[in-house]
């Protein structure tokens, strides 16, 4: 009898770590990061480190600026976002609503095909094929830009933005649709009148979500972006994102170095956006719930 | 009775040679690691020494000659293969950590600077380049090449090629120059990264190790003014130092090197060892 109840006691308790397993690794990880990162910044000010212009990481005197580096991570997801929302909103209106059984089925695997595709493949087949098309169609001095990267980060964005707006359609009540067509609504005038406003939290969430994708993405980028810090004025330029600087440098510098800790800083820096951006899309998709 | 005896002799005389022919062979695995540039090379090494010595196994890992230093220091490789030497904050955190690192020549590289094929320029002064690649010059029409804006190449900014490059070149070996690579300038991940684009891309300008010459770009010939004859990187005007933009290659070991490292060190200055710098397109010392 007591034997049982110490099994019980043990089991309860292991699955309770389970559960907070995922937490506790995300306090760990917070911990570590913002250790390493902090000594950095009693070098260098908050303020030189996000406002300096100039990223000279290893040269006499160092230059910590990640300004262009925020720039062109900002620049590079803006133009994904752009170019996969609309995409992937009437994609994932085309499966919820128009699309009848074989092809909604090909088209469902098709959208979980395209998230399964490795980051680096997808670098890899961008720099040999959009990244000359580019340099030729804009007739630009490198095809190695921040749209590149764009395109490129916008079809890793897609699988994750239609599904969890299909989702979010899926979730609309019926009544809604019927009772606009049987006020006279065409289809079309119901799903973009009615069902779209209906499921708009969900659709909000989702691309927050594609952001976060998109932000944090490394290898793709840092081939087919060009990765010069400059401050960037136009989406055919070249940049250089915040993760594919840490990339790019962690292997290579010295531990203890100021240019190490300054990676974590920068780790730091998108830590923080990509957490608001999931907050964000946590607030939305509760609120879709209710 | 006597022949056990005598087969317990015999046995026993033969394991003592058996072994003592076992200790005189090298054992044990060492880490090599560091200079892409030299990664090529090392690999050669590493398989001709583990042919001759079977029991020893070599591991090569590339990742740039500031991965390599920063792994002699934390001590976790045995041979450190570097394109710079090593800076000397380097080697104050490296004796912080009871290390003291020994460094070896032990070939010479040409850094080649490359363009297109269709471009026209194909000669330029040390003080050209410096322009170019600080972002002085922004047009090849100013270096009498067709009025196309450049675009400069570089390695990312740990590599050995790229400080190496910095210093030589851009800084033209002044050391309180504070002359900078544009910031513009596309940091590229590798060698091979700049060869390919260097192939497909009449606009851009970039440099690395002699070995990645090939007839998809154009060598530069380099000049170190106006007044001196423009060189071409080859192996003859390397080895008499007549190419102004060439640089040692190096290993550091911990300490004087011992055992299977000072093996391999040996090996590396071997004329069996400059055989294999020859092969992989550098220029042995001798």
């Amino acid at each position: 009898m007591k034997l049982r109840l110490i099994k019980e006691f043990i089991i309860e308790k292991l699955i309770f770590l389970s559960g907070i397993a995922s937490i506790l690794f995300v306090i760990l990880i917070f911990t570590f990061l913002f250790k390493e990162g902090f000594s950095f910044f009693k070098e260098i000010s908050l303020k030189d480190f996000i406002g300096g212009k100039y990223w000279y990481p290893i040269s006499e005197p160092e230059r910590f600026g990640i300004l262009p580096l925020i720039l062109g991570s900002f620049l590079v997801t803006l133009g994904a976002i752009i170019i996969a929302v609309p995409l992937s909103i009437a994609c994932a209106f085309y499966v919820s609503e128009v699309a009848q059984g074989k092809a909604k089925d090909i088209l469902k695997s098709g959208i979980e095909m395209l998230a399964a595709i490795p980051s680096v493949v997808l670098g890899f087949i961008g720099i040999v094929t959009l990244v000359p098309w580019m340099k030729k169609v804009f007739n630009l001095p490198t095809g190695l830009t921040a749209l590149s990267g764009s395109i490129m980060l916008g079809l890793m964005a897609m699988p994750t933005i239609i599904s969890i707006s299909e989702d979010a359609i899926n979730a609309v009540p019926k009544s809604y649709k019927e009772g606009a067509l049987a006020l006279g609504a065409t289809r079309w005038q119901a799903m973009y009148r009615v069902v779209i406003y209906a499921a708009l939290p969900g659709i909000i969430a989702a691309s927050m979500l594609g952001i976060g994708r998109v932000i944090g993405e490394t290898m793709a980028v840092m081939m087919i972006t060009g990765n010069a810090a400059v401050i960037p004025n136009t989406f055919l330029q070249p940049v250089r994102t915040l993760t594919a600087t840490i990339a790019a440098e962690m292997g290579e510098t010295v531990h203890g170095s100021l240019h190490y800790y300054s990676l974590f800083a920068i780790g730091i820096i998108l830590f923080v956006s990509t957490f608001m951006i999931n907050v964000i899309a946590d607030i939305f998709l509760h609120r879709n719930k209710k | 009775m006597r022949t056990l005896k005598g087969l317990l002799l015999a046995f026993s005389i033969v394991s003592v040679l058996a072994y003592v022919g076992f200790a005189e062979e090298l054992k044990g695995s060492i880490q090599i690691k560091g200079s892409d540039t030299m990664v090529n090379l090392a690999q050669g090494w590493a398989e001709e020494f583990s042919k001759n010595n079977p029991g020893v196994n070599a591991a090569v890992t590339g990742g740039g000659s500031g991965t390599g230093i920063a792994a002699l220091i934390s001590g976790t490789a045995d041979i450190v293969i570097s394109s710079r030497t090593m800076k000397g904050k380097e080697i104050n955190k490296a004796k912080e950590n009871g290390i003291e690192p020994n460094e070896i020549k032990t070939a010479l590289d040409g850094l080649a600077v490359v363009a297109h094929p269709a471009n026209p320029v194909s000669r330029l002064t040390i003080d050209e380049l410096s322009g170019i690649f600080t972002g002085k010059i922004k047009n090849w029409k100013e270096v009498g090449g067709a009025n196309l804006q450049i675009v400069i190449l570089s390695r990312e900014v740990n590599s050995g090629t790229h400080v190496y490059f910095k210093e030589h070149v851009l800084r033209k070996g002044n050391e309180k120059s504070t002359e900078e690579f544009s910031p513009a300038a596309l940091l590229m991940p590798s060698s091979q990264a700049i060869a390919d684009e260097i192939a497909q891309n009449p606009n851009a300008i970039g440099y690395y190790g002699m070995g990645y010459i090939s007839s998809k770009q154009k060598v530069i010939a380099v000049a170190k003014d106006k007044n001196s004859p423009y060189i071409e990187p080859v192996l003859v005007n390397v080895q008499n130092n007549s190419y102004p933009i060439s640089r040692p290659l190096l290993i550091y070991t911990r300490g004087k090197p011992q055992g299977i490292v000072k093996a391999f060190v040996d090996f590396t200055l071997s004329e069996e060892g400059q055989e294999i710098v020859k092969k992989t397109d550098f220029v042995p010392i001798k």
